[in-house]
């Protein structure tokens, strides 16, 4: 017989232990990227073009054009995203056809980015004859993002207590009504929240954008949103895998900007959440 | 204490109500007379609280609900007038304190602004006046702008009376008022109910037989969906025609 007192010990134990091993993986990532990688951070690194084929110079139109994919996305995939998730979370009746719909946005998330890739490829570069540009790419990143922001946006509407509702319709109001005063103002921050996360993920995001507007080698900004960029995590894969006697701090830096930013974009999030919960007196 | 004079208000007739398979309220028929306050009282799940979400079609909001009857609001079909009308005319206030996370000021507002009054001055006056009607102005007019949270429980379903007040309605529907409430601030609840039975007719569930004893005109006694009972409350206390209604409020089941 083992002993309640020994099976307590070996719980901790187990537990702890598989607790630390989560951590050990982003601690080393962390650290192996900040240690490589900060030496080569410089303001030439960060606001200069490339040179030498890469070898050499900055990385600033991987930088811009990772900013303006992030804006495009914005555009398409927030709009969208927030208010199919408030028909569907407010208006929807459940039936087949808000049960289709919602089947869809799960195997949505489920498809992998590589086929986004191919998927913008064939209807936005080629079909629509938009060409590999920042507008071709964006859409692709936003059709990618669009599950995770519905998901994000429905989740914050659901932590919005079901009496408010109760409360407003009971005082007269329309749908539209409840939703725009009991509603969104309590769930904005969530809604702002969740959408940051989706972006700072599509920022990482290779496949979508390798066949529909990234730039192996473009050493200048872009002029319209027709133009092809290079992009961050596209450059990474470059400079890494293509082109050959890069150095290894060009390479650890290019990583470092590009983990720098979506933590940022994270840290922003969790501000957010942070001012929701203070908020949030229910 | 009820004068000729009085018209029915509130007119159901045959009235069911089911959540899918569950038939909540079962072939009720009876009026609501203007003015009065009418309680309902019946164990949970007798159907009362089912019975008086319908009135005001809040049940439409749960998938499942099915009613069939008619209800009348002064003559008129519940179901053909306009749902905002029809709640902005038949106020609720809920079991527990409801207040938005919003100012005790614009918890009142909350409703007059739906309905499209935008002057400060109309709004203030409309405020002070439900807050003063609803018993809680002395205590909050110093601090209408704060947080409506920071009141106390007795304080908050007060304030979410002079709320359903704002709005001007001609029915008021108490769903277990009290039931979070402390036996001091129960009783300021009923006075400010006492002092509004000039303007309106309230209907009042509890799940507090004395309390349907102590303010009620009429009372109504609910018991697995059906109507038992109804009737001047001095009477159904006193000398209940069934036997369900007096092994009730004896307190022998429930």
């Amino acid at each position: 017989m083992i002993k309640p007192e020994q099976t307590e010990k070996l719980a901790f134990g187990l537990l702890f232990l598989a607790t630390i091993i989560v951590i050990l993986p982003v601690a080393l990532i962390f650290i192996l990227i900040l240690v490589k990688g900060l030496p080569a951070i410089t303001p030439t690194f960060i606001f200069e073009m490339p040179r030498d084929g890469m070898r050499a110079g900055g990385i600033f139109p991987a930088i811009v054009g990772t900013i303006c994919l992030m804006l495009g996305t914005a555009v398409f995939a927030v709009p969208f995203g927030v208010l199919a998730a408030i028909y569907l979370n407010e208006y929807a009746h459940k039936n087949w056809l808000s049960r289709a719909i919602e089947l869809s946005i799960i195997n949505l998330a489920g498809v992998p980015s590589i086929v986004y890739g191919l998927f913008g490829l064939g209807l936005f570069v080629t079909f629509i004859q938009l060409g590999a540009s920042i507008l071709a790419g964006s859409l692709t990143l936003a059709i990618m993002t669009l599950p995770v922001i519905i998901t994000a946006t429905r989740e914050a509407l659901n932590t919005v207590p079901k009496n408010f509702r109760e409360v407003s319709f009971s005082l007269g109001a329309s749908r539209w009504q409840t939703v725009r005063y009991a509603v969104l103002p309590n769930a904005i921050p969530g809604i702002i929240t969740g959408t940051i996360l989706g972006l700072s993920r599509a920022a990482g995001e290779t496949a979508p954008i390798l066949f529909t507007v990234a730039a192996f080698y473009l050493p200048s900004l872009p002029q319209s949103v027709y133009d092809q960029v290079m992009a961050l995590p596209y450059h990474i894969y470059v400079l890494s895998t293509q082109v050959p006697n890069v150095s290894e701090g060009i390479q650890y830096g290019t990583v470092l900007v590009l983990v720098g930013m979506i933590f940022l974009m994270n840290i922003i999030a969790s501000l957010f959440r942070a001012k929701l919960r203070k908020r949030k007196t229910w | 204490m009820v004068s000729k004079d009085t018209r029915n208000k509130i007119q159901v007739t045959n009235l069911h109500v089911w959540y899918d398979k569950v038939h909540a309220v079962k072939e009720v028929s009876f009026a609501v007379e203007e003015h009065e306050i009418l309680g309902v009282i019946g164990p949970s799940n007798s159907g009362k609280t089912s019975f008086l979400r319908t009135l005001n079609r809040l049940n439409e909001l749960y998938p499942g609900f099915r009613m069939d009857g008619e209800i009348l609001l002064d003559g008129e079909n519940i179901r053909s007038v306009n749902i905002q009308m029809l709640r902005k005319r038949m106020g609720v206030v809920f079991a527990l304190p409801l207040p938005l996370p919003l100012s005790i000021y614009d918890n009142v507002a909350y409703g007059p602004r739906l309905h499209g009054i935008k002057k400060k001055q109309k709004l203030d006056q409309i405020v002070e006046e439900s807050l003063t009607a609803a018993a809680i102005w002395d205590e909050v007019k110093d601090r209408l702008h704060k947080s409506a949270f920071k009141l106390s429980g007795g304080q908050q379903q007060r304030l979410c009376i002079g709320r359903t007040l704002a709005v001007e309605p001609e029915v008021i529907l108490y769903d277990e008022p009290c039931s979070g409430l402390d036996p001091i601030s129960t009783h300021k609840v009923e006075d400010a109910m006492r002092e509004l039975k000039n303007k309106y007719t309230q209907i009042l569930v509890t799940n507090n037989v004395k309390q349907a004893a102590r303010i009620s005109d009429r009372t109504a006694f609910f018991l697995m969906g059906e109507l038992v009972e109804l009737g001047e409350t001095r009477q159904v206390f006193t000398t209940p025609r069934d036997k369900r209604t007096e092994d009730y409020i004896t307190g022998r089941f429930g």
